[in-house]
């Protein structure tokens, strides 16, 4: 079925991309695209006078699906108890808050305006696992970033210097497994974490496969680089979660310096949820913010972006590829456990958490976060995220967006937080109030940018008609000083538009759609591509405990498979 | 003739992926590197089969079409105010979603082979968590492998060959660099095997493993003996638990369904979390239905909760104890079920078995069971890795792709498309009625 050409009139439209700052303007979509303009009379007409209009959400970076967002689920029935949601003529029904079911999270983030989620942290050896989950995922485009980091082939190759064949590795496990970017987390640590060791600093050889960290991040990087992938490498770095840990932050930041080249402009590096790897202090009793130092170095150099991961004060659970974190968290809290490391490639933990407000550390994570996002000066760098579940629900975001768009809102917050923490906290000092432009890019344009999506995060013509109509009217609610009612009109969209369809009308799915998954198809050179796939045969029957045949994942699996093709310099 | 490489076996929670299969015609003629289970489930699948679908007339089940049988199974459950769909842990992943939609959609409770079995371990899990891994983990690491209550030797005939005692792994060359334990109330053939047998009182594992976490402490035990194992012997294994340098718990029926069930498991867990403070252990239940694994991740993603799913109220509810499917029979309120490849008539206590019976009964299988010799309707499915394509969830999660290597009889479809017709007609009767 075409979809429907629709009209949206009068709305206030936010596109930073384009440059319009709350102009009121028609907006015509047709073919699932935006376009010029399309014949009124056949169209459905949308009046969006006292609304705003912008593009879809575009979340980089959230936990939504896989194997261990699945043990997750199951770890925690007592966290769906919370939020139990019936069938309805559109909707299947599900359950969860920090862990919810397919489903629901494809309906609540459609009902938040979001149209694109990309899902960060899978396990090769799993995608199968990972992909089956995003055809249940409905109402969003998705993505998957396979892990690298603890990757066997990778660490030889390197040894080895072969740094062609690794780059020609990569293009052939993102395709065999239909990846979108390449994910790093704690690179070197987590295989050493598989003999019960400790996560390492830079320099600090892997067990077994004389490779560095540092090695591993720089080589990868460049592979990225020269396989000219859509989305920079993305990395959880060394030493997550650690006192002090600002530092291996920095470190990690400036050991790919080199490889962006003079001023090119294009990041080549995506540290996540950096408020997880901001930390100043010695110890657990001193831990302080080190934001200011990672926006210094933001601030002055132009080829790494970031997100968030920002806490919020509730009961959510931490996932990770970052096994020996998630060890020494269970052992500093006591609460349940999962690990779940997988062979020849990365590991996995799980442990619920209640961040609290009266608990020093969790405020000082609150403060951290917060201040990362307003000392980094330009949002283009910016990704607004939760890290979800990670650092809070993604429904959360409104609340989120509230804090950086209102003093007030933050004030609020910190006077009810831990005193010690408060008294050791810059962020009452600091004045800068996030424009809705800004929120706008650290959400979807920014965002979209950074991925590589050229046709979404904007509205201009030719962009992807993924559009969110929001009950806001500046001239009545001003963020600043009403953030509740900012907060409220950015939790439900009055209208979301998903590929030039209306899919949520008031606040709730009307129509479900699947959305597709994206994976990227770079093309190397014949003799590299043969010399690799010679090296993996090879070795896969040691490897793993799979068939090459069967690990690699063929498209009749993936509901709407839409590969992005890129030609590699190697 | 022709020749199927890297075929997944469909018999046991190994999923073993390098199965070689030979056809000439439409009909297997050889099965490589399968075990005796795998190999006789390839060669002999045409045995015993239901040849067309029954339904109930005037008290004795008479041959039926298919659309017949459909509409009955639809009938059933939509006049139904508290139907059950059970088992799935023989059918693909796909199957799996259509029933959880069906159940949702008559509002009845959805339930898989998982509350016969490895359930308990789920309930452990809620409580404590688990430390775990993939098989190539055990493959290349493990110098120390325990079987608890399990016999693959005879239940997973390939799981020492390709995951663990004999595997050849990056730094454990087989048996040489491992040594395996065996806790168990019998001497079992993997007990002959092992570097060391703990026999065990039955029905008390919980005693054992409690005992053992107390070793570990090195705190003191008051008895002589515990579970019937003398206190030096259980003081010495702990030691080689502690001195492992990875260490691997392989659990089964024998621990999960014996006195104590989800207390053991919790046990287990607890135990393996203990000896990670000192080195690294892992632990993984030893699945047996190929896709059980399967039907608890699907249902896991889709509705939060992995078995005993109860759609009464619109929404998923999970409480074992109250919404599985031999808690709603035992209470006497399921009054149908629809039991897909499984045999709960035979399995199930008498009691439960009566009580099912008493209500409408369908079943779909692609071979006769007691429970399709008393059912009411039985439609007949092809075998999923055989006749049919699908997904399916190795006992460590890692999903595999069936394949499919004959066609079917003519006519006989796979559980997913059979549920998808009862879903339509389902939908088609409510339609009308509502
Ligand atoms: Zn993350």
């Amino acid at each position: 079925m075409t979809p429907q050409n629709i009209i949206i009139k009068n709305g206030t439209v936010f596109d930073p991309v384009n440059r319009i700052d709350g102009e009121v303007m028609d907006i015509a979509v047709s073919n699932g695209k935006i376009v010029e303009r399309v014949n009124e009379s056949s169209a459905i007409v949308i009046d969006a006078s006292g609304k705003v209009v912008l593009a879809g959400g575009v979340d980089i970076h959230s936990h939504i699906a896989g194997p261990k967002v699945n043990m997750g689920r199951i770890l925690r029935p007592e966290d769906h108890y919370r939020n139990l949601k019936p069938k309805t003529a559109v909707k299947r029904s599900g359950v969860g808050t920090s862990c919810p079911s397919t489903f629901t999270t494809g309906y609540d983030y459609s009902e938040m305006g979001y149209t694109t989620v990309f899902e960060p942290a899978n396990p090769p050896l799993k995608m199968l696992h990972v992909i089956d989950e995003l055809n249940d995922t409905p109402m969003l485009d998705k993505a998957c970033y396979p892990l690298f980091g603890n990757n066997w082939h990778v660490m030889e190759y390197l040894k080895d210097n072969r740094h062609d064949e690794l780059a020609a590795y990569v293009a052939w496990m993102l395709k065999s497994v239909k990846g979108y970017a390449v994910k790093l987390v704690n690179p070197g640590g987590v295989e050493n974490w598989k003999w019960g060791g400790e996560t390492t600093p830079l320099d600090e050889p892997v067990k077994h496969f004389d490779v560095t960290p540092r090695q591993i991040i720089q080589g990868m990087c460049n592979a990225v680089k020269r396989l000219n992938l859509p989305h920079q490498m993305h990395i959880h770095a060394n030493m997550l979660g650690t006192p002090g840990n600002y530092e291996t932050a920095l470190e990690t930041l400036d050991s790919v310096r080199q490889i962006a080249g003079a001023n090119d402009g294009k990041p080549v590096i995506h540290l996540t949820h950096v408020q997880f790897n901001i930390y100043g202090g010695t110890n657990w009793m001193n831990l302080s913010s080190g934001a200011e130092h990672l926006a210094k170095y933001i601030n002055n150099h132009n080829h790494a972006s970031i997100d968030i991961g920002q806490i919020v004060f509730s009961d959510t659970t931490t996932m990770t590829a970052d096994g020996p974190f998630e060890f020494k968290l269970q052992g500093m809290t006591g609460a349940r456990w999962i690990n779940g490391d997988i062979e020849a490639e990365t590991g996995c933990g799980i442990v619920p958490i209640h961040y609290k407000k009266s608990n020093y550390v969790h405020a000082i994570m609150w403060i951290t976060g917060l201040e990362a996002s307003l000392m980094i000066d330009d949002p283009w760098k910016v990704c607004m995220t939760t890290d979800h579940p990670n650092g809070g629900y993604f429904t959360t975001y409104p609340r989120v967006m509230a804090w950086l768009m209102s003093k007030k809102a933050r004030q609020k917050l910190t006077n009810k937080v831990n005193k010690r923490a408060r008294s050791k906290t810059a962020l009452e000092s600091l004045d800068r109030e996030y424009t809705f432009s800004e929120v706008l890019i650290s959400t979807r344009a920014g965002t979209a940018r950074l991925l590589g999506l050229k046709n979404k995060g904007h509205l201009g013509v030719g962009a992807d008609a993924d559009i969110a109509i929001h009950d806001l009217d500046f001239r009545k609610i001003d963020p600043s000083t009403t953030p509740r009612k900012f907060r409220k009109a950015m939790q439900k969209a009055v209208y979301t538009i998903k590929d030039g369809e209306i899919v949520v009308k008031d606040g709730e799915v009307v129509k479900s759609v699947p959305g597709r998954i994206y994976w990227a198809d770079a093309k190397v050179s014949d003799d590299l591509a043969r010399t690799v796939e010679t090296d993996l045969r090879q070795k896969f029957q040691d490897y793993y405990t799979v068939q090459m045949s069967n690990y690699i994942i063929a498209e009749k699996h993936i509901v709407n498979s839409t590969p992005v093709r890129v030609n590699a310099e190697v | 003739m022709q020749t199927y490489q890297d075929v997944v076996c469909t018999v046991c929670g190994c999923l073993c992926d390098d199965i070689e299969v030979d056809v000439d015609g439409n009909k297997v003629m050889k099965a490589r590197n399968a075990c005796a289970m795998g190999t006789s489930k390839f060669l002999s699948y045409t045995h015993d089969r239901i040849e067309t679908p029954m339904v109930r007339k005037n008290g004795s089940t008479q041959p039926a079409n298919l659309d017949e049988a459909v509409t009955k199974v639809a009938e059933m459950l939509v006049n139904a105010k508290y139907p059950a769909i059970y088992g799935l842990a023989l059918s693909s992943c796909e199957a799996v979603k259509v029933a959880i939609e069906l159940t949702e959609e008559v509002g009845g409770v959805m339930d898989n082979q998982s509350v016969v079995c490895h359930g308990p371990g789920v309930l452990g899990l809620h409580e404590i968590g688990v430390s775990t891994c993939s098989l190539g983990e055990i493959k290349h690491r493990a110098d120390l492998i325990i079987c608890w209550g399990c016999n693959p030797d005879e239940a997973h005939p390939r799981h020492f060959e390709r995951y663990s005692y004999t595997a050849k792994g990056r730094w454990r060359n087989g048996k040489a660099d491992r040594k395996l334990v065996v806790v168990d109330v019998r001497q079992t053939s993997t007990a002959r095997k092992a570097d060391k047998f703990v026999q065990i009182d039955q029905g008390k594992d919980y005693e054992l493993v409690n005992a053992l976490r107390t070793a570990l402490r090195n705190e003191q035990i008051q008895q002589e003996k515990v579970a019937g194992v003398p206190v030096e012997d259980i003081e010495e294994l702990a030691e080689l638990l502690r001195n492992a340098e990875f260490g691997v718990i392989l659990f089964g029926l024998g621990v999960t369904q014996t006195v104590g069930k989800g207390r053991n498991i919790d046990g287990l867990f607890s135990l393996t979390r203990d000896l990670n403070k000192y080195t690294k252990f892992q632990i993984m239940p030893a699945r047996g239905h190929f896709n059980v694994n399967g039907v608890n991740e699907v249902s896991a993603w889709q509705t939060g909760f992995p078995y005993g799913i109860d759609f009464s109220h619109g929404y998923p509810w999970y409480n074992p104890g109250e919404t599985t499917v031999t808690d709603i029979v035992r209470r006497g309120e399921n009054d149908a079920m629809l039991v897909i490849a499984s045999d709960p008539i035979a399995h199930f206590p008498k009691d439960l078995a009566n009580r099912i019976r008493k209500s409408p009964l369908a079943a779909i299988d692609p071979v006769h069971s007691v429970t399709t010799l008393v059912a009411d309707v039985v439609i007949p499915s092809a075998f999923a890795g055989i006749e049919c394509e699908g997904i399916a969830y190795r006992m460590d999660g890692v999903a595999l792709p069936l394949k499919k290597v004959v066609e079917p009889s003519q006519g006989v479809l796979s559980d997913e498309d059979i549920l998808k017709k009862i879903l339509g007609k389902v939908r088609e009767l409510k339609g009308r009625s509502g």
